[in-house]
């Protein structure tokens, strides 16, 4: 592990029982009604280039006992590691197939969603929650979705998009019960894409 | 980290006398979360020194203690909180949690109180019912707990609650987008009559193998003619997971399926957390030939005339004389505050 920095110690939560409840509120709205961004309060002040928004899932859902898997851009930062180390006490796995928590700053590199903890058929929540930071949604065009939680199909896309991510997503949906679960945040948004979540156009 | 397994606090029962408070109505209860805790809950307060405690009281010994919000630690909180998104994202799907010690008693629905106390927050107001009633002692109980613990609002109204924890029953208003309906559920698998093994219904419910509930459902109609189950009557969510909706009246079934609240299953003493987001096919198990039915009422309620609620028998007296009223108090009040009257309730409209 990295020396404690005063980069490590700060930029947590100042307020950590009310903040990890509404950025769990904000996260648990995203899944429920998914390809539907809602508002992220603005919280946490990670080492770049962990997003705030990144940073303030983490906070609010890591700790020793979820592996946390991180992206090549963020594993490579020292401070990044030693920040989450220090906030959340999440070990952190090389192992994608081990990680509880995929936390991904660079979404064009994305691995493919079936490296990730896909589950069992008896416990399917035995899966990885990719948490990944993009640019932008766009919920005017991009493909539709629909399932659990959406009144009506709902179009929805998160910019940058991995090449191949729709296909891998059809195939991933099509694991269901099994498969991951992603939590998309941008600037002050989270968007939820639950393995319930299926391509109105496939099926 | 303070491990809350550990079974020090006496149950909540033997702290809130029956009867103490009566329901709190309307919105609006302070919604400070350093509420001072009074003697009768004094017991619930924790060690000193509990992560993210935001509140320090001086309790009957004068020494300054802290607790958590909500009464759960933030470790807690956060694994509860893991379940539930597993959950939505898997609806009907009974999702293992390690289920805390409460103070108090399984029966009293410790799944619930966990559930409610990870998703509350200072903003919410909570609304606890109890087969449909808001004044009975476990209903009281529940919320004063979280009026103690989280200083959230209460009310008795279920078009002002944000969080309504429920025991038995569903209301009868319907529920709207920004409402979370919390169920206590004593026995969550559906299959654990037909199949007492936890192994085996995991795999029962891998496979999609649901032929046992059929053969159940079907032989309740070859002994009475009819489907006799009337409560924790199963449904299939989103035609995927078998699924007990909780010991509701079938009567409540339709109203999980498409409903625009956000539905969250806690059973404590079984350890297990399941969901049904909101806009989610909750379909009731029948047959071609023996369709899904709810419980009709011959007549209204006698005190506000309400026709297609759930009714429970109510003995007037020793002779008897008996009256069938809405098991939910807060649909019954609004009618009749409303104008409406029954055949019992005095003055007719
Ligand atoms: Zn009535």
């Amino acid at each position: 592990m990295a020396a404690l920095t005063a980069d490590t110690l700060e930029g947590g939560f100042h307020d950590p029982v009310f903040q990890s409840q509404a950025v769990f509120r904000a996260v648990m709205a995203a899944l429920a009604e998914p390809a539907r961004p809602v508002p992220l309060p603005p919280s946490a002040r990670p080492p770049a280039p962990l997003t705030a928004e990144l940073g303030a899932v983490a906070l609010t859902l890591a700790d020793p006992d979820t592996p946390v898997w991180l992206d090549p851009a963020l594993a490579a930062s020292d401070a990044v590691r030693a920040w989450l180390a220090f906030h959340t006490g999440a070990p952190v796995t090389a192992e994608p197939m081990d990680a509880a928590f995929a936390l991904v700053a660079d979404p064009a590199r994305l691995p493919p969603l079936s490296a990730f903890a896909q589950g069992t058929a008896e416990y399917p929540d035995r899966s990885t929650t990719l948490v990944i930071a993009v640019e932008r949604f766009d919920t005017a065009a991009g493909p539709l979705f629909t399932g659990p939680g959406f009144e009506t199909p709902r179009r929805f896309a998160a910019h940058p998009e991995r090449i191949g991510f729709l296909d891998q997503w059809a195939a991933n949906r099509a694991l269901f019960p099994r498969g991951v679960d992603i939590v998309f945040v941008a600037d002050g948004l989270v968007a939820g894409l639950p393995r319930s979540a299926r391509l109105a156009t496939t099926e | 980290m303070t491990d809350m397994d550990d079974a020090r606090f006496p149950p909540l029962s033997n702290s809130l006398p029956r009867g103490e408070r009566g329901p709190v109505g309307g919105s609006g209860a302070g919604a400070d979360a350093g509420v001072e805790l009074n003697g009768a809950l004094s017991p619930l307060v924790g060690e000193s020194g509990r992560e993210g405690a935001p509140g320090a009281v001086l309790d009957d010994q004068a020494n300054l203690r802290t607790y958590s919000f909500a009464y759960l630690d933030e470790q807690t909180k956060r694994m509860i909180r893991r379940a539930i998104l597993k959950g939505i994202a898997i609806p009907g799907y009974q999702v293992p949690f390690a289920s805390r010690e409460m103070p108090m008693p399984y029966g009293w629905g410790t799944g619930g109180v966990q559930v409610t106390a990870a998703v509350l927050g200072p903003d919410d107001v909570l609304k606890v019912i109890d087969q449909g009633a808001d004044d009975t002692t476990n209903a009281v109980a529940i919320r004063g707990f979280f009026q103690k613990t989280a200083g959230v609002a209460t009310t008795t109204r279920t078009a002002d609650a944000t969080v309504i924890q429920t025991r038995h029953r569903i209301p009868e208003r319907t529920l709207q987008a920004h409402q979370i309906l919390v169920y206590q559920v004593p026995i969550p698998e559906p299959l654990r009559y037909l199949e007492p093994r936890e192994t085996e219904t995991r795999k029962l419910h891998g496979l999609e193998e649901y032929g046992l509930m059929h053969v159940k459902l079907y032989e309740d109609i070859a002994r009475h003619g009819h489907i006799a189950t009337t409560y924790a009557y199963p449904v299939k969510v989103e035609g995927r997971y078998i699924m007990d909706p909780s010991p509701t009246p079938k009567f409540d079934n339709p109203k999980m399926h498409r409903s625009k609240a956000l539905q969250l299953f806690g059973a404590g003493r079984e350890k297990r957390i399941y969901a049904v987001p909101p806009h989610t096919d909750v379909v009731s198990l029948d047959f071609e030939d023996h369709p899904f039915r709810i419980q009709t009422f011959k007549e209204p309620c006698a005190l506000c005339g309400a026709e297609g609620v759930y009714l429970d028998e109510v003995i007037l007296d020793d002779r008897g004389g008996r009256m069938f009223v809405c098991s939910d108090t807060d649909h019954c009040e609004e009618r009749r505050a409303e104008g409406h009257r029954g055949a019992l309730s005095g003055e007719s409209r």
